[in-house]
């Protein structure tokens, strides 16, 4: 179903119209609002009036994300600050975060991309939706909240993890959607198994996941353990979170909601705008949003953009499920993180540095797990094992405190990792996705 | 006076003690007593060797992290009873040993105890106060 006819069906020429005006309306407020971009703006020696055709964007200067963290947290607001009625922060738990403020209309934004999103993906009135993505600062959860409020769903708002009350609950209520990580789904597949019911037995019918790097290969798992249909969905706080973009029943790349947010594909070196269809970085800029409006954010995402129309009758344009990533950020069971953060905990620990290594891989029940193997030189070794231990636990539960999720710290002999070959070697990722 | 002994670092892999043993043995180093602790993921093997400077340079030359560890050395009488008079001495002055082990063959019908405690020099004390021959070769 589509929730929005008249804004995800509009003609091309249409919603370049609203996209041109909105955008204009943009540059004039952020430029006179938010001194960050007058600075920016001067410094590129351009003014709002700049701005004839979509084209000309091109000519504006990009935000980063670095930028977002020297704002932190309110130096980006373009609204009072008595008007922002929500906060919430990027999912990486450690140094400074990336903030998104809301007001009143950017909920009610962020209503309607989900509740569109929810309706690609088959809900509607009299469905049951299970919640399971955090509710909290991350976006997950109160995102997916307000787009099944708006759409007419009823909301199982369990959140993340329990996963026996996760199995209860959508047994006794009978849920027939299902929000969380695809790995976590089929993580409950699993363990429904090993209580003995199968989920494909209930009422279930699709599904949205996303938060978390996925696959083709993982989605047909996902079809045959539940037995519903599996959505792809994108989206980032610092734009809104979840329901920038969303796949339709098609399954083939996903339609981003762009009379509300201007997609452009870039070289993320040069920053050159590429020729349609071909991979690059994906840049983002908010049209209508208030709290913390963007212009052209680069969103460190690898895809490209498919312009052909789809057959579900949405005319907006659809990215190809992500590619990669400009960065060496990692998602871990829905977090993310850098390696620069397990660095930093490693040189707080005497003797632990240089020589690591992460190792990441996606257990038999679907759980993403992190490894970080440490070399033990003479200045960290002991005869005693207790004294290692003792260490191991340290870092483990250092890990632990900075990035928000657990790892499981190896001792290794010394030169048994890889060396210095730039940072990509420190991470091997042998999960199959 | 103390021993010497050599610990090596090892992760729980297939054939690295061996590996340890045959460069010892190639060398011409005779190892007098040794001891392998061993956790879920790595282990530490513990060595008393005839030559320890020489065991320490060739194990580091082989990229193993290893160091020496001042332990003591005892001889106790190679009959029953031989060790546990020796450890309730220990016992009653309250010193508490962090692992023990004993030598690869028996001398002069004494068995060699090497054993480590958390206080090396204090416990030295103690040992020779009750009388206690330490070694520092075997």
């Amino acid at each position: 179903m589509v929730w929005n006819k008249n804004r995800e069906s509009l003609d091309r020429e249409e919603l370049e119209g609203i996209q041109l005006k909105s955008l204009q309306v943009l540059l004039e407020k952020i430029y006179s609002n938010v001194p960050f971009y007058r600075k920016k703006f001067e410094k590129a020696g351009v003014k709002p009036g700049d701005l004839k055709s979509l084209a000309d964007l091109g000519k504006f200067p990009f935000t980063t994300k670095d930028e977002l963290r020297d704002t932190y947290p309110f130096g980006l607001l373009a609204l009072p600050k008595e008007e922002i009625v929500e906060v919430h922060t990027s999912s990486g738990t450690t140094g400074i975060p990336v903030l998104g403020a809301y007001s009143r209309g950017d909920i009610e934004l962020w209503s309607e991309c989900m509740a569109r999103t929810l309706a690609a993906a088959g809900a509607g009135p009299g469905d049951i939706i299970q919640n399971a993505y955090g509710y909290g600062l991350f976006t997950g959860g109160l995102g997916v909240h307000y787009g099944a409020r708006k759409l007419g769903l009823c909301v199982i708002p369990i959140s993340a993890g329990n996963t026996k009350r996760q199995l209860m609950v959508m047994k006794d209520f009978a849920a027939t959607i299902l929000a969380c990580t695809p790995s976590y789904a089929l993580y409950m597949a699993e363990a429904a198994r090993e209580e003995g019911f199968d989920l494909r037995e209930l009422s279930l019918k699709s599904g949205i996941f996303g938060a978390e790097p996925w696959s083709e290969s993982m989605r047909e798992e996902i079809k045959k353990a539940l037995n519903i249909k599996a959505h792809d969905i994108y989206g980032l706080t610092e734009i809104i979170g979840p329901g920038v973009a969303c796949e339709c029943e098609n399954n083939d790349g996903l339609h981003i909601q762009e009379d509300l947010f201007y997609p452009e594909i870039v070289d993320p070196a040069t920053g050159e705008v590429l020729p349609e269809g071909k991979p690059g970085e994906l840049v983002l800029t908010t049209l209508t949003k208030e709290g913390t409006p963007l212009l052209r954010y680069k969103t460190r995402d690898i895809t490209y953009l498919m312009r052909e129309p789809c057959p579900c009758g949405r005319t907006l344009t659809r990215m190809h499920r992500l590619l990669g990533r400009t960065d060496d950020m990692i998602i871990i069971r829905g977090v993310n993180l850098f390696p620069s953060q397990i660095e930093q905990v490693l040189l707080n620990i005497e003797g632990t540095l240089p020589h690591y290594q992460i190792i990441i891989d996606r257990s038999r029940a679907w759980l993403d797990e992190l490894e970080v193997d440490v070399e033990v030189d003479s200045s960290i070794f002991s005869d005693e094992t207790k004294r290692l231990e003792e260490l191991r636990d340290l870092i483990s539960s250092e890990l632990k405190t900075t990035l928000g999720v657990q790892a499981k710290v190896r001792l290794v002999e010394p030169k048994t990792l890889a060396r210095s070959e730039g940072k990509a070697k420190r991470i091997l990722d042998k999960r199959q996705i | 006076m103390t021993l010497k002994q050599i610990s090596v670092f090892l992760e729980n892999t297939k054939g690295r003690l061996a590996e340890v043993t045959d460069l010892l043995g190639r060398e011409g180093i005779n190892l007098r007593a040794l001891t392998l602790a061993d956790t879920k993921d790595f282990g530490i093997l513990r060595l008393v060797v005839d030559d320890p400077e020489k065991a320490l340079y060739l194990l580091a030359e082989a990229g193993f992290t290893a160091k020496v560890t001042e332990v003591i050395g005892i001889e106790v009488e190679d009959s029953p009873g031989g060790l546990a008079t020796v450890l309730n001495l220990l016992k009653a002055e309250e010193v508490n040993i962090e692992y023990i082990y004993s030598s690869l063959e028996t001398t002069k019908k004494k068995a060699v105890i090497i054993f480590r405690i958390e206080d090396t020099e204090e416990g030295l004390k103690i040992i020779s106060r009750k009388g206690i021959k330490t070694i520092s070769h075997f």
